[in-house]
């Protein structure tokens, strides 16, 4: 076992990049999880070209408040009669960036903290746990209030703190996967030829993780776009004349029976997203642990061996 | 189980005695602990880090006065652990100081709003976790049935939703566009309490509890299942007992155990959640406070909400794991 996964440096690379390509391939393949990326992608489509078949532009007023469908605003006009179908068309990539930003970020530094807590052990491990439990002891959008009276609503510090409320779960979850592939024998071997502990970390520890980061990734990614629409929605993202799903639902509210459009078109596009992202997530960890079929290469290193 | 117990088998007799009370002793003094932590970031944060919370009120219609007379209102002319120990002893008596929006006492505005999100979190969780129990332990008895797949397509497409998309669902189904049966917004009067006007509740207790239900569905479901398949209940069967009775005296309580977690987790759920929701129906509770005070840089506002949230958190997790223990026999014993 040991003498097939000694030699890490050449290895592990392609192997990581393979691993995560293949958890995808098998991922699409089940049902699940081509459902969800049908309904997710769908949504993401409509805001990655929106933006550039808008048919009018999303900051100007075209007609009368809260104006009805007709042939010539397909979904009628908002609260300053701006068109809502270009609106709708513009206003949904800034989400889609926002959360993977701080999808990206709480990932990041929460896989940090765990792998860090479980491969140094001690007091490291103390600290950095016991300061997870202080932040768990905040629910996630009131942590990102807090934070937001500190700077006011920044772009940047909205992407931070959702990002940041995010690392505490993160690091409790692959602190628990990462104690035990610190145990292992070619870890120890390794140790023992001097390699620097970050160095282990990252290339011995990590490519061994693929799997409950893309679950934890994708898992985060939901929570993010919930959070950050429901920010947008409360008046904490992009300052009013922006077009953002999350704030055209609270400025259009006064118009529901007006011009439904307004308000329902945002709210399927974020249901949709959310709906399509959860079942992707779902078959992530189903074909991780096994529920599911595998890729054809096994995804632990052990099982490689004995296969 | 057999971990757990090894822990516990230290030699002092009375944690052999009284594991729980030593176990709820421990909890109780970490969530302390915990709390008094939170506290110190929540005040760094709010009075430190911006450099000057005074300046952050008033902004650019600052004057040397007012700026004078608000540092003195709000002590940062005096040393941080002077600061920190009058706002902490503040908050335990209860005498908060006065709101920097409207210069009312924060405690007299913030009481009413706690009592009114209270009811809205106590009876979103009650009805959310009876109806989650019953639709989870139906679809465990009817497994792989229309009942158990309907329901397990519908909550895996409801657990992610935001909840302001399903109040506004149940806005526009229920009190604008297509019936108009419930008020759409629930401005519960000043002065009066929510549970005063029934109507005005459904809508965002209906909101919280949809949001709730899945989680509390699936857990219940998969322990019910793992339950009736257990040796007992083939055991009980063998000895002929009626199926009604194996399922309310055996299969039932054994899997509201582990259920009884994840019900814990959708209180501490709710705390966040009701943030949300109270504003998209104008509800008066300390959520909808929350978000104006953090629209008008209120800090004693902010300060005191987000310390009572965490304290609830805290406390909530104390309570399920203990509940959890005592309501599950198997890891009684295991003490």
């Amino acid at each position: 076992m040991d003498v097939v996964t000694s030699p890490p440096a050449a290895v592990s690379p392609p192997r990581v990049r393979r691993q995560w390509v293949d958890l995808l391939g098998a991922v699409i393949r089940t049902r699940r999880g081509a459902l969800g990326l049908a309904l997710a992608g769908s949504v993401v489509l409509v805001a990655a070209i929106g933006p550039f078949v808008a048919p009018y532009s999303p900051d100007q007023s075209v007609t009368f408040p809260f104006a009805g469908p007709s042939s010539q605003y397909l979904l009628g006009s908002d609260m300053l009669g701006r068109d809502v179908l270009s609106r709708v068309l513009a206003g949904g990539w800034e989400l889609l960036l926002m959360a993977l930003a701080a999808t990206v970020f709480g990932v990041f530094i929460g896989a940090a903290a765990g792998i860090s807590a479980a491969y140094l052990r001690g007091r490291v491990d103390g600290f950095i746990m016991r300061t997870v439990d202080v932040f768990l002891a905040f629910p996630q959008l009131v942590f990102a209030l807090l934070l937001v009276s500190i700077v006011g609503p920044k772009i940047w510090l909205i992407v931070v703190a959702v990002g940041f409320t995010h690392a505490p779960a993160v690091a409790r979850v692959l602190r628990s996967s990462a104690l035990e592939i610190s145990e292992r024998d070619y870890v120890k071997s390794i140790e023992l030829q001097g390699v620097r502990p970050a160095k282990i970390m990252r290339s011995e520890i990590l490519p061994n993780l693929v799997s409950p980061l893309m679950v934890e990734s994708g898992l985060r990614f939901t929570y993010s776009i919930v959070m950050m629409a429901g920010l947008a929605f409360l008046g904490f993202g992009l300052p009013p004349p922006a077009p953002s799903w999350g704030y055209m639902i609270q400025e259009n509210r006064i118009g529901l029976s007006l011009n439904v459009w307004a308000v329902a078109v945002p709210v399927i596009l974020i249901a949709v997203l959310t709906i399509g992202v959860n079942p992707f997530t779902d078959a992530i960890a189903r074909v991780a642990i096994g529920l599911d079929s595998r890729p054809d290469e096994a995804l632990i290193d052990d099982t490689v061996v004995e296969a | 189980m057999a971990v757990d117990g090894a822990a516990v088998t230290v030699q002092l007799p009375w944690r052999d005695e009284h594991p729980i009370a030593v176990l709820i002793g421990v909890r109780a003094a970490l969530g302390v602990l915990t709390l008094f932590v939170v506290s110190v970031i929540v005040f760094l944060a709010t009075e430190v880090l911006p450099g000057n919370a005074a300046y952050s009120v008033l902004g650019h219609s600052a004057t040397p006065q007012s700026l004078k007379a608000l540092e003195i209102q709000l002590h940062l002319n005096r040393g941080l652990f002077a600061q920190y120990w009058l706002w902490l002893s503040g908050v335990l008596t209860g005498r908060l100081g006065n709101s920097l929006s409207n210069g009312q006492a924060v405690w007299g505005q913030v009481a009413p709003r706690l009592v009114n999100s209270a009811v809205l979190v106590v009876g979103a969780g009650v009805i959310g976790t009876v109806i989650g129990v019953v639709l989870g332990a139906i679809a465990a008895l009817r497994k792989d049935g229309w009942f158990d797949h309907v329901t397990s397509v519908i909550s895996l497409a409801v657990t992610s939703l935001p909840e302001f998309v399903v109040a506004i669902v149940l806005i526009i189904l229920f009190a604008t566009v297509v019936f108009h049966l419930l008020p759409a917004v629930a401005p519960i009067a000043p002065g009066t309490y929510a549970w005063s006007q029934p109507r005005l509740l459904v809508l965002p207790v209906a909101t919280l509890v949809i949001v709730i239900i899945p989680y509390i569905l699936r857990m219940m479901r998969a322990a019910m299942i793992e339950a009736l398949e257990s040796d007992y209940v083939e055991m009980a069967r063998l000895k002929g007992v009626p199926e009604w009775q194996i399922i309310l005296a055996h299969a039932l309580p054994n899997s509201i155990a582990p259920t009884i977690q994840v019900i814990g987790l959708s209180f501490l759920y709710l705390a966040g959640g009701i943030v949300i929701v109270e504003d998209v129906f104008n509800f008066p509770g300390i959520g909808q406070g929350l978000v104006n005070a953090v629209s008008d840089r209120d800090i004693p506002v902010i300060q005191f909400v987000v310390v009572v949230l965490a304290a609830f958190y805290v406390f909530m997790n104390i309570v399920t794991d203990v509940i959890a223990l005592l309501v599950s026999p198997r890891r009684r014993i295991a003490r």
